[in-house]
């Protein structure tokens, strides 16, 4: 048989490698390198951190491809970039440079309030937010080959993480419970395409590798989510908007392997530095809110 | 029973445990190095390579490791066949047991993964079967080429290698962990019985 590119196991395949690890949002080559050197299993290439989205306010846009290319250039790990949500031509864009996963994002302002990129379209893989089972096989049911929780991105308020976390796993064992009968029923209270609500059923799992975000900024963190049933971490301003990140970065790679044994999470929490100042999610206006984007 | 470990720094190490699994063999996850006693092989998943270095650096594996390559067999799928070879053309933490070369990325970026099928002899005698061997290449590395005593197993149709066997090591640019064929886990069952 003749090689063939672009299929669903490859897509899927390559978030399977990144299981167990850690992405992180970098802005330049110089952070890419100190992410790759403490251990990251990707970088997310975007021109702000949310944090500084959240601060600057205006228009939230795809970065500039060369300054992508860059940070393609700069480390052998793969790189990810974020488009707008329904921005196609966004998505097209990065696909032709080559990045290797692309996250159609509610972190940038959404270019369609009613539909998503249909990912199936596209050879490249895609990874999307989602804060219930539902959002999630929605966004499956499009052509994401691989999903995060959102959390509440440029926060560094765990709280909101651990409730889409929670969310998702918590269907997932309910559906593993329910009679085959049920699950239509499930489908349509959720607003999930019935084919992937049986095939989670029948996996007992997530169809696709799902990462967690939005609010990560400790190793205690990280290891929380892990404990809890994702697959690996996004860490966004967490670590580039710590005192010392490099630090930072090395420790919570090490409380994504270990993030069974209490001791080494005691020994990689000492002496971080400065976290992320942070912003309490529960006291932000609604309108602030970054996971409400996406439909 | 045979009790085969995977190394469980990162990458796919649940995907080969489930294949151990399902064709009957005790796995389980190794993340120090008091985790390696008692195996009778040990698997090296598919990751990434210098995520998956570092922290074998950091956790005082390497040693251990090399150590247990002498005496049982290992299989490093991908980043883990990196990790096996003396020589990945960059500054990264290897094991150096296999004397094999080792091109990372060499097929471009994930757009250029791809999936073939390959004939591999060694394996359908082993396994006493017909049928090719369906194989899913992601960001893969080729194995430039095999030196002392490290045999070719596989190779495209252009010649480019992508397994290799070393005594009981053995390194596949390949993931046999993301199908359904337990072909390649079987195999690797026959040399850690060895």
């Amino acid at each position: 048989m003749e090689a063939k590119t672009g299929t669903w196991t490859e897509k899927k395949g390559l978030a399977q490698m990144l299981k167990g690890g850690v992405i992180m949002d970098v802005v330049n080559a110089e952070q890419a390198k100190i992410a790759e050197e403490a251990g990251a299993c990707a970088v997310m290439a975007l021109e702000r951190v949310p944090a500084d989205i959240r601060a600057d306010g205006g228009v939230a846009r795809m970065s500039d491809p060369d300054m992508i290319l860059k940070i393609m250039d700069a480390v052998t790990i793969p790189v990810m970039a974020k488009c707008r949500i329904g921005h196609f031509v966004e998505a097209q864009i990065l696909e032709s440079i080559g990045v290797d996963y692309i996250d159609e994002s509610e972190v940038l302002t959404p270019a369609d309030e009613e539909h998503h990129i249909l990912k199936h379209n596209f050879k490249v893989p895609f990874v999307c937010g989602c804060r219930n089972i539902g959002e999630a096989l929605r966004r499956i049911g499009e052509g994401a080959a691989m999903m995060r929780t959102k959390g509440e991105a440029g926060t560094g308020d765990v709280v909101e993480a651990v409730r889409h976390a929670r969310s998702v796993l918590g269907s997932i064992r309910q559906l593993k419970t329910m009679g085959d009968e049920e699950l239509m029923a499930f489908a349509k209270n959720n607003g999930a395409p019935y084919e992937l609500v049986k095939e989670t059923k029948a996996l007992g799992r997530m169809p696709v590798v799902n990462f967690a975000a939005g609010g990560v900024a400790t190793p205690a963190d990280a290891a929380l989510m892990m404990q809890l049933g994702v697959d690996g971490v996004f860490v966004g301003s967490g670590i580039f908007k710590s005192g010392d990140p490099a630090k930072r970065a090395a420790a919570i790679v090490k409380s994504v392997t270990h993030y069974q044994d209490a001791s080494i999470l005691a020994e990689v929490s000492k002496n971080l530095g400065e976290a992320m100042v942070g912003r309490n999610a529960a006291q932000m206006p609604e309108g602030e809110r970054l996971a409400v984007r996406g439909w | 029973m045979m009790n085969i470990g995977v190394l469980a720094l990162q990458g796919d190490f649940a995907e080969h445990i489930v294949m151990l699994k399902k064709i009957g063999v005790e796995a389980r996850e190794v993340r120090l190095p008091e985790h390696l006693d008692g195996l009778d092989g040990l698997i090296i998943p598919g990751g990434e390579s210098t995520t998956i270095g570092k922290l074998a650096v950091h956790y005082n594996l390497m040693k251990p490791l090399q150590e247990f390559g002498k005496s049982h067999a290992i299989w490093g799928t991908c980043a883990g066949a990196i990790f096996l070879s003396k020589d990945a053309n960059r500054d990264q933490p290897l094991l150096g047991l296999m004397d094999i070369t080792v091109q990372r990325n060499a097929f471009g970026r994930q757009v250029d993964s791809f999936e073939t099928d390959l004939v591999i002899d060694e394996l359908l005698k082993a396994t006493q079967t017909t049928h090719p061997y369906h194989a899913v290449f992601i960001r893969a590395p080729i194995i430039e080429a095999v030196s002392g005593n490290a045999k070719i197993l596989s190779q495209l149709k252009d010649g480019r290698i992508v397994a290799a066997l070393e005594g009981r090591l053995l390194a596949t640019s390949f993931h046999p962990e993301l199908t359904d064929d337990p072909r390649f886990h079987q195999y690797f069952l026959s040399l850690a019985q060895k």
